[in-house]
């Protein structure tokens, strides 16, 4: 924890996370295994403030944001650090205090897993899943619940008549924009979402994002989310953090971070995007992704850096802020996106 | 392989225990190669003597030996069930494995004989058969005849397996490369496929040795071979119960029982091991 | 709609189609045995007394003409098609003049009974312990009854009715072991036949539950623990939906649906089950009365019983099917 600063902070974060370590950690006839998936994270998220996590498949965005959701099970442990929120004054422990955290699911928090279609009971009408969600939480009648839900479910676009159905005949598209209708439902002060749009096609895609917009400003919400898609971020975060190989290796402002990336691997991701009337080729990362479960020594990025020197195969770059945001890189701010 | 067994022997209880009890009931039914007297013969010894120094487990009311007569009857039990085993494992990959790989409406025919073979009672069949054939009845006969009703469930296990291989990437470089669909099935998905053949095998050698247990209790076997059911049959001729020769009956039920429990150690933990599911959650992927 | 019609109509495809094939099956065991049925009927009958050539030929014309052996293989299958469909495979021999159809008419109640009862103990309870064994995992008591029922699973029916028998007929004797009443009751709905009827049939049931209930244990124990790992429970936890709620309605609930299918998959091999136990316990249904007619030489009550229970075995598969699309709204709504 020494090597990493805090952002400047201030007091109206609703979000804390500190020095937070997250492994696998499996024993299996005597084979050992430690997946080191979340490595000393720091981050700090603000009221009404919409924070993107970015980075390669398998770097640890999921493992980071169900940590962060208290949404881990075994073989996936916290080795040390906390999540600690701060609902209007109410401070919340996540991983002090199990049975307040469980009150304060879908009250304070909510949750978007990854691969959301798959998150309604495939035998049930659709409307048990608000029941048993979101029902006790609010505190009035059946009828007055239902009535509240139908709104919800008509603000957001979708038939209350879905109500009666059974996942299944529902479309894929329908079944994401009811997750989010049930994470939001009960009105949350946060909302932790792992890449809620990546299963859907553009259009769909654009509307849904729309939605997250739209639903986080009238209910002035924080929300957390997760993508590998960096033009979504661009679309919706006010923020974002660059997840490397377990690790945050860079944070900012969204623009800045777009048109400033001070990190070698930042630089990568925003220089490989698309663009338009450009058609040169882009050139590809040499190397693989790190194994979380030996990964390279002093900076984890160094195998596959272009600015690699000595010191960074040796001494891990604390981050430490820079400008607008946060960076761990040695030689930060020497590259410039192409 | 080797290795995969010693980890086993030490990891995982259930597998050490099974492997244990399989193996000292197989050595005991090895010995009856060394008995002092033919394992058909009747009344050589003194009939009905309680467990002693000199018969351990007594003596049978035809004047036998109950621990040499056990050595040889779980002996032929168990080859009974293995020539089961091995006979219905050759259809069951057979059909399994053509009916994944081939798919469509190769895999539907196949499928649905097989549902069809699965919903026929086994046992009056198999009654049926010994029925007619009566004293042209051989315990290979038998075998064959259990072999051929007894594959249909694992054929299903065997052909979710291939299907799940039909599209991966080296079938369809072997296809390009011209092998055949034999080859295609025996040198590239064959070793995927072992496992799960390997773990049928287990339940399936138990049922099969059940059945013979069950035929040969009722006397529908060659009565003077000795099987575990046939001692039971004997006894029950003999009414060894109401007699009070216990031991007759009483040993048999705790050999089978033993055989059984130590089979199915070995099958449950062997499919914990090979169990995909619960193997790549442990492996993380 | 059009989805639960295809389904419907696969599964009376599926039905007429096991019918079919089983009866053919019976049909050709019998016919291309070496031994000859008739043969073996009128040599049982001649040690009878009855040796006059004239009247043993009499007899075999007669019995061929009973078991509907005469002409050529397609007329004698054709002919047996007939006598299904009529429900008429002659004269019992062991039992003459009874015809082998009204034996087993009086014998299917008993075992239809005593199956459908301990199917529906073992199935029911296999699967509460098996689902609430793969919740609650660490539960010390669910751990060790688990261990009980798998210990027991792989036993033949046989050995486990043989020890029951052992123990509350001879040790303890304080249930009776043979017969499905007391035989000098008149059958009825009085108290003491029907409490004769519970006492008689409690250890042969016993012995079916306790054969059964392993296989649902565990197959019931590894469905949940796969299932808990679902999305739509994982998430339910996360909810914070109730335990009990996430138990019945996400877990359960989700399990029961392969466990009908494997149910109506197990009948064939559970049948196998009640035969040996209904001899053993002298319990008067059609599978002591198969082994009856096979020490006997029955030749038509042993082909008569055998393609009753395979017609008897696809109908209740098939009441199965058609009541799972109750529980599964994916086959009923598509
Ligand atoms: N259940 C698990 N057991 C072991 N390792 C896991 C498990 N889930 C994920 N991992 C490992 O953790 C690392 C991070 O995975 P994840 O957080 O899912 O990445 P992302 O969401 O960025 O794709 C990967 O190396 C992955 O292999
Ligand atoms: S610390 Fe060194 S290796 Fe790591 S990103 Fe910076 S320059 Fe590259
Ligand atoms: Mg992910």
């Amino acid at each position: 924890m020494l090597n990493t600063l805090q952002a400047p902070t201030t007091t109206d974060s609703v979000l804390r996370v500190e020095g937070l370590k997250a492994y696998y950690q499996m024993n299996y006839f005597g084979v050992r295994r430690e997946v080191r998936a979340v490595d000393d994270v720091s981050l700090t998220i603000n009221r009404n403030e919409i924070y993107g996590i970015a980075g390669e498949s398998s770097s640890g965005k999921s493992s980071l944001i169900k940590t962060i959701a208290g949404a881990i099970t075994p073989p996936l442990r916290v080795v040390e650090g906390s999540v600690k929120f701060d609902f209007g004054g109410r401070a919340l422990d996540v991983y002090a205090d199990p049975q307040a955290m469980k009150a304060a699911r879908w009250q304070n928090l909510s949750y978007i897993m990854q691969g959301s279609m798959n998150v309604l009971n495939p035998v049930r009408r659709v409307k048990h899943a608000f029941h048993d969600f979101a029902f006790k939480h609010m505190g009035i009648s059946q009828s007055a619940f239902r009535s509240r839900v139908e709104q919800h479910l008509h603000r957001i676009g979708l038939d209350p008549r879905v109500l009666e159905s059974f996942p299944h005949q529902l479309s894929g598209g329908m079944r994401q924009r009811l997750t989010i209708a049930l994470a939001t439902v009960c009105e949350p002060d946060f909302i932790i979402a792992d890449e809620p749009t990546t299963a859907l096609d553009v259009l769909v895609q654009q509307d849904v994002l729309a939605l997250i917009k739209d639903i986080q400003q009238r209910m002035g919400a924080s929300i957390i989310f997760v993508t590998h898609d960096m033009t979504v971020h661009a679309a919706i975060a006010d923020r974002i953090g660059i997840v490397y190989a377990g690790r945050l290796v860079e944070e900012g402002p969204t623009l800045d971070v777009f048109r400033r990336p001070q990190h070698p691997y930042t630089a990568h991701l925003i220089s490989s995007l698309p663009r338009i009337g450009d058609n040169k080729k882009r050139s590809a990362l040499p190397g693989k992704p790190p194994n979380l479960a030996d990964p390279p020594s002093g900076c984890r990025f160094h195998p596959r850096c272009p600015l690699a020197v000595d010191k960074c195969r040796s001494e891990n770059p604390p981050l430490v802020v820079r400008q607008t945001g946060r960076v761990a890189c040695w030689r930060a701010g020497e590259v410039q996106a192409a | 392989m080797f290795k995969i067994l010693r980890d086993m022997l030490r990891y995982n209880v259930e597998f050490a225990i099974g492997f244990v009890l399989t193996l000292s009931i197989f050595l005991f039914a090895l010995a009856h190669f060394w008995a002092p007297l033919p394992d058909t013969a009747i009344y050589l010894l003194p009939p009905d003597m309680p467990p002693s120094a000199q018969y351990w487990f007594g003596t049978t009311s035809r004047g036998q030996d109950v621990l040499w007569q056990m050595s040889s009857a779980i002996w032929n039990t168990m080859l009974f069930g293995l020539t089961v085993t091995v006979l219905s494992r050759l259809l069951a990959v057979a059909v399994g494995m053509l009916s994944g790989y081939l798919g469509g409406r190769w895999d539907q025919a196949l499928m649905t004989l097989n549902d069809t073979m699965i919903a026929l009672p086994n046992i009056p069949i198999l009654l049926l058969v010994y029925f007619v054939m009566r004293d042209s009845m051989s315990w290979p006969v038998l075998a064959a005849t259990a072999a051929l009703l007894g594959w249909n469930y694992d054929a299903r296990l065997i052909r979710s397996v291939t299907l799940s291989l039909r599209n991966r990437e080296f079938t369809r470089h072997a296809v390009f490369a011209g092998m055949s669909v034999p080859q295609i099935l025996v040198r590239q998905h064959l070793p995927y496929v072992m496992p799960v053949i390997f773990f049928t095998a287990m339940n399936n050698l138990i049922w099969a040795i059940g059945l013979e247990v069950t035929l040969s209790v009722l006397g529908f076997s060659d009565i003077n071979r000795p099987t575990i059911g046939g001692m039971i049959y004997w006894a029950n001729q003999h009414q060894a119960i109401i007699a009070g020769i216990w031991w007759w009956i009483a040993f048999p039920i705790i050999a089978i029982v033993l055989l059984f429990l130590g089979l199915f150690l070995l099958a449950i933990s062997v499919n914990e091991y090979i169990d995909p599911r619960s193997r790549l959650s442990r492996m993380g992927a | 709609m059009d989805g639960f019609a295809k389904y419907l109509g696969r599964r009376l495809f599926q039905f007429f189609l096991v019918i079919f094939l089983g009866v053919s099956l019976a049909f050709l065991i019998t016919n291309l045995s070496p031994v000859d049925p008739v043969e073996q009927s009128v040599a049982l009958m001649t040690n009878f007394g009855a040796t006059d050539p004239r009247s043993v030929e009499l007899m075999r014309q007669a019995l061929q003409e009973l078991y509907g052996l005469q002409g050529s293989m397609l007329d004698q299958y054709l002919a047996f098609w007939g006598r299904v469909i009529r429900g008429d495979f002659g004269p019992s021999l062991s039992a003459f003049p009874t015809p082998v159809m009204s034996l087993i008419m009086s014998a299917l109640p008993w075992t239809i009974g005593l199956l459908t009862l301990s199917l529906v103990i073992t199935w029911t309870l296999g699967n509460l312990l098996g689902a609430l064994a793969g919740y609650y995992r660490s539960n010390l008591l669910l751990k060790f009854s688990g261990a009980a029922v798998m210990a027991l699973h792989p036993v033949p029916a046989y050995i486990i009715g043989l020890c029951l028998l052992l123990a509350f007929g001879f040790i303890w004797p304080i249930l009776p072991i043979s017969g499905g009443a007391q035989m000098n009751l008149q059958p009825g709905l009085t108290l003491d036949y029907l409490r004769s009827l519970i006492v008689h049939g409690t250890l042969p049931a016993l012995t079916l539950v306790l054969v059964g209930l392993g296989s649902w244990f565990i197959s019931m124990r590894s469905l949940v623990s796969n299932i808990v790992t679902d999305d739509h429970v994982v998430y339910a936890e996360l909810g914070g939906v109730s335990s009990n709620t996430i138990f019945s309605q996400y877990v359960a609930r989700n399990a029961l649906l392969p466990q009908l299918t494997g149910l109506a998959l197990s009948l064939g091999n559970v049948f196998g089950g009640a035969v040996i136990t209904e001899f053993l316990f002298n319990y008067p249904g059609v599978g002591r009365l198969m082994i009856q007619g096979i020490y006997r030489g029955d030749y038509a009550l042993v082909l008569g019983v055998t393609t009753i229970s395979i017609i008897a075995v696809a109908v209740a598969v098939f009441i199965i099917d058609l009541i799972y699309p109750l529980i599964d709204p994916r086959v009923r709504l598509s």
